[in-house]
C-alpha cells in the first residue's frame, strides 16, 4: 500500500498550484479554475484521513465539498456573464470600480 | 503496481494542474482541467472511496466543467481578450511570492513525513455506497439537508444574477 503521506503530499502540491493559479492569473475564468483546483486538493486530503482513521465520515465531507463547488461555480459563472455584459472584458483588472 | 498507478495519475495530475493555470486559452484550461480531475479520481479509487471517485467524475468532471465550457462559450470571447496585459509590480510579486509558497511547501513537507505509520485498517467494504449513504442519512443528515437548502439558493441567486435588467432589453 502507498503511504498515505505521497497522497497527502500531492494534495498539497495541486493546493500549491491553485494558489499560485489565483494570484498570477489576470483572466477571471482561469482564476476560477484554480479555486476548484484547490477544493479538490482538500478532497484528496479528506479521502486520506478518511482511508486513514477507516471513517468514512470524510466521504461524506467530500459529497458536501462537490454541492458548495457545483453552487459555487452556478452563482460565480453567473457573476461573470454579469461582469462581462458590463465592462466586455474578463481581464481582472477591469473590475477596479470598488477599489479606492 | 499500486506505486506505478499512484506516481503515474499523481504526475498526471501535477502535470495538467500546471498546465491549468498557464495556459491563455480558457477552453484549454478547462479540458487539462478536466484531465486532472480524471486523475485524482483514479488515486480515489487507490484509496477505496469508489462512491466519491464516481461522484468525481460524473458530478465534478462532467456536470461542473460543462457548465464552464458552456459560459466561455456564451461570453464569446474575441483572440485578444486571452492575453492579459501585465501589471508593472507583478513580475517581482509573483517571483517573491512563488518561492515563499515554494518554500512553505518544503517545510511543511519535510516536518510532516515519517511521523506517521500508514496500517491498513479498512474493511473492504469500506467507502462503497451503502455505508456512504448510512451515514449520510443517518449521523449528518442536517448537513445533507442543508446543502440542499444551498443548492437553491444558488439556483435562483444564479437566475437573478444572469437576468437582463428591464431597461436594457
Amino acid at each position: 500500500m502507498v503511504p498515505l503521506e505521497y497522497y497527502l503530499i500531492l494534495s498539497g502540491i495541486i493546493f500549491t498550484i491553485g494558489v499560485s493559479g489565483v494570484v498570477i492569473s489576470r483572466n477571471i475564468i482561469i482564476v476560477f479554475m484554480s479555486i476548484e483546483l484547490m477544493l479538490n486538493a482538500a478532497n484528496l486530503a479528506l479521502i486520506t484521513f478518511a482511508r486513514q482513521f477507516a471513517d468514512a465520515s470524510g466521504h461524506v465531507f467530500v459529497f458536501i465539498v462537490m454541492a458548495v463547488a457545483a453552487a459555487e461555480a452556478a452563482v460565480g459563472l453567473a457573476i461573470i456573464i454579469a461582469l462581462f455584459r458590463n465592462k466586455d472584458s474578463i481581464n481582472l483588472d477591469d473590475f477596479n470600480v470598488m477599489k479606492w | 503496481m499500486e506505486y506505478v498507478i499512484f506516481f503515474a495519475s499523481a504526475f498526471v495530475a501535477i502535470v495538467c494542474a500546471l498546465l491549468v493555470i498557464s495556459q491563455k486559452n480558457p477552453v484549454a484550461s478547462v479540458i487539462f482541467l478536466i484531465m486532472a480531475f480524471v486523475a485524482q479520481a483514479i488515486l480515489y479509487i487507490q484509496l477505496s472511496a469508489l462512491f466519491v471517485a464516481i461522484l468525481q467524475i460524473v458530478v465534478y468532471a462532467g456536470a461542473i466543467m460543462v457548465l464552464f465550457l458552456f459560459v466561455i462559450m456564451l461570453l464569446n470571447l474575441r483572440r485578444d481578450d486571452f492575453g492579459p496585459e501585465k501589471h508593472p509590480l507583478q513580475g517581482w510579486l509573483t517571483r517573491i511570492f512563488g518561492v515563499v509558497l515554494v518554500a512553505e511547501l518544503i517545510i511543511v513537507i519535510a516536518r510532516g513525513v515519517s511521523q506517521s505509520e500508514s496500517v491498513d485498517t479498512a474493511a473492504s467494504d469500506f467507502g462503497n455506497v451503502e455505508q456512504v449513504a448510512t451515514i449520510l442519512f443517518t449521523r449528518y443528515v442536517f448537513p445533507f439537508e442543508l446543502t440542499s437548502i444551498l443548492l437553491i439558493v444558488a439556483i435562483i441567486g444564479a437566475v437573478v444574477l444572469g437576468k437582463r435588467r428591464a431597461e436594457e432589453k
